[in-house]
């Protein structure tokens, strides 16, 4: 009889193909994805030392990062964003990888369409060259970002090596309040633990509210644990799991799906296991987020102020007054009222199909504030799909707004999707960090619903005034 | 690519006391679209180092003539953010081959090591001595010993010791890559595919 271990301990040790002496394990990998930016060098890699890709079917890729929002059907205008986009056709290409490139009806955001795909799957280790490739550890997933080295790694054996990171627990009980979603869990806890508080750990998240979230809000969740400094969190597959993953293209199907349901119904923490840290918060201290500064740790409940510097610690001051000057805000500011120009619906954390609802169900029937330039931009083909045949879209437009296709846009700008210097945009993304949107673009993150009271007011306002 | 060998070094450093220095920072995501390695130094921290106009920013350190050096001293927190490789490519092709904080993010600390640019944590103290160090010389040198896992402030003679993986270490001074050892572990990862 083994030792009690937590969920995280028994994925990663039974992908562990050798354990090195005082130094990392070598991991092997369930499932690839790449994209455009951080694969090129990797395949470059492979080739100066006249390798071949392992197993390409174990890897999926998609153009996202760069890739326009508008007039997809068109070739890239921006030559050096076309080079990359072709750079991947042509690796994918000499590789046999599958690629599911602009245009095809599966392509999208990586970590939006790894899950509705169904090829991320409970129990799986998963790795991509993006940061917050911890989505699709709501699946029970050991999911982690790495670098392009390792992309390399991956590509040419499978493997790559790491050191085993330290287990975290996050609890949450009861029931959310009305308004609240599972951005609002996530920004309250960076707020809580701050930007490094899950450096060095893996977080697995659990506890009553945890379980009631459905799986676009886990991965919600667990897209937002390396904003805390965790190497990723994951949550227990469960029943909502697995309807979820149910006739997913890539799914098992029939007699093997009935035995994936038995394998992973196990994929539980033991009772006893332990974690080096373990925090407990409760649903009914959270309300909806928003953040001021130029961290995701720099949050507060949307009736709140921003903090006081002198509540600080004296070291902490230079860099919190550099943040709220960058963001032309003042300590004891209220946030409620201030007013925005751009409200961005999308990324990798809030671009999924529920985002899309949330957000259409509640402007249907208001109209966009007229300050407010709107961009929302699904995750995946598949989601603007599903928002036409939804009635999504003629809401959005009866309200003022457009539709855009999918790509990662205005998250990290790297395409044509970059908020003016100056301006304020309330986004459903993941980094408000200085530039992030665009150079001296000023960030302020929050849920699809707190987004959508935004750009129908077009100043910061709680969503919770509209909903009885 | 194999990475570049690192023993020893002794160097002026250049201080950026700013904390949570994140990636995005260190290079912005526009920069990011070469599908080579190579170049990256230029716009490492392009938006702290030039404005609008592409003129260089008086006050920022990189851009002041009184700091220079292979060692970059950064706040707490360093390399927060996303797991752009960029960043570490960046750094060490400004010329950086040591980055000192008090506390790395996880990913940005393998990346560095996998480009053998090394990542020295010391403790907030001991960063607060330093950056005062600078401040009061701003060439002052620093002796960066891997085989001894030593920091030492050359001026005072106070020498930090510091932690690395003791594999990391090995590949580091004998710059070794992860590759090339996954590659020679073939055998062992097609019989773990075949179970």
């Amino acid at each position: 009889m083994s030792q009690s271990a937590t969920l995280f301990d028994k994925i990663w040790d039974s992908h562990t193909v050798k354990s090195i002496k005082n130094g990392p394990s070598v991991l092997y990998i369930d499932r690839h994805y790449i994209h455009e930016v951080t694969s090129p060098v990797a395949f470059l890699g492979l080739e100066q030392r006249g390798l071949s890709v392992a197993n390409p079917q174990k890897t999926t890729a998609t153009p996202d990062h760069n890739i326009p929002t508008q007039d997809q059907h068109l070739s890239i205008q921006d030559a050096l964003s076309r080079n990359q986009v072709d750079r991947l056709m042509k690796n994918c290409r000499n590789h046999n990888i599958p690629l599911y490139g602009l245009n095809h009806k599966w392509q999208g955001i990586v970590h939006v369409i790894g899950p509705e795909l169904g090829l991320t799957q409970p129990g799986m280790t998963i790795v991509c060259g993006d940061s917050h490739t911890s989505t699709h550890g709501a699946f029970g997933c050991v999911a982690f970002g790495i670098g392009t080295s390792e992309v390399e790694m991956v590509l040419g054996t499978q493997c790559i090596m790491q050191p085993k990171p330290k287990k975290m627990r996050i609890q949450i009980d009861g029931a959310l309040s009305k308004g609240v979603t599972a951005k609002d869990i996530a920004l309250y806890i960076i707020s809580q633990i701050s930007t490094s508080g899950g450096t060095g750990h893996f977080i697995e998240y659990a506890g009553s509210t945890i379980e009631a979230l459905s799986m676009e809000g886990r991965m919600t969740l667990c897209n937002m644990s390396i904003e805390s400094g965790a190497r990723g969190g994951l949550i227990a597959p469960d029943q909502t799991t697995f309807e979820y993953l149910k006739n997913r293209e890539f799914s098992p199907q029939e007699k093997n799906w009935e035995e994936a349901m038995e394998k992973w119904a196990l994929l539980k923490t033991d009772e006893n296991a332990s974690f080096e840290k373990e925090y407990v918060f409760h649903a009914h201290d959270i309300e909806p987020m928003i953040t001021f500064g130029t961290n995701p740790g720099m949050g507060t409940g949307i009736t709140g102020h921003i903090p006081l510097a002198d509540s600080l610690a004296e070291g902490e001051r230079v860099t919190y007054e550099k943040s709220l000057q960058y963001m032309g805000f003042g300590d004891g500011d209220k946030l409620q009222g201030k007013s925005i120009d751009y409200v961005f619906v999308g990324s990798c954390t809030n671009g999924r199909i529920e985002d899309l609802r949330e957000f259409a169900h509640f402007i249907k029937g208001k109209k966009k504030a007229d300050n407010i330039t709107a961009w929302i931009v699904p995750g995946s083909k598949q989601v603007e799909a599903q928002a036409q045949e939804e009635g999504l879209l003629a809401i959005l437009e009866a309200a003022g707004f457009e539709l855009r296709q999918p790509g990662c846009s205005a998250c990290l700008a790297m395409n044509d999707d970059k908020i003016p210097a100056g301006k304020y945009a309330v986004s459903t993304s993941n980094r408000n960090f200085e530039g992030r949107q665009g150079p001296g673009a000023r960030t302020l993150l929050a849920s699809p619903l707190v987004a959508a009271a935004c750009a129908i007011s077009g100043k910061i306002t709680d969503p919770r005034e509209y909903l009885n | 690519m194999p990475i570049e060998k690192f023993i020893k070094i002794q160097s002026s450093a250049v201080p950026v006391q700013i904390e949570n220095v994140d990636t995005d920072q260190i290079i912005p995501a526009r920069f990011l679209k070469a599908v080579e390695r190579k170049g990256f130094g230029d716009n490492l921290f392009r938006d702290w180092r030039y404005d609008k106009s592409n003129n260089p920013i008086i006050g920022f350190p990189l851009n002041e003539t009184k700091y220079s050096g292979q060692i970059l001293i950064g706040g707490k927190n360093f390399g927060s953010g996303s797991s752009r490789e960029h960043a570490a490519w960046a750094l060490y092709d400004y010329g950086f081959k040591v980055v000192v904080s008090s506390f790395f993010a996880d990913i940005f600390k393998g990346n560095a090591l996998n480009n053998g640019l090394l990542p020295v944590q010391v403790t907030s103290e001991e960063l607060s001595e330093i950056f005062e160090t600078i401040e009061g010389d701003t060439q002052a040198t620093f002796t960066i010993d891997l085989e001894q896992q030593t920091f030492i402030i050359d001026a005072s003679g106070k020498v930090i010791d510091f932690d690395i993986n003791p594999y990391k270490k090995e590949c580091l001074l004998n710059g070794y890559d992860d590759i090339d050892y996954l590659l020679s572990l073939k055998k062992e990862i097609e019989i773990f595919e075949s179970k």
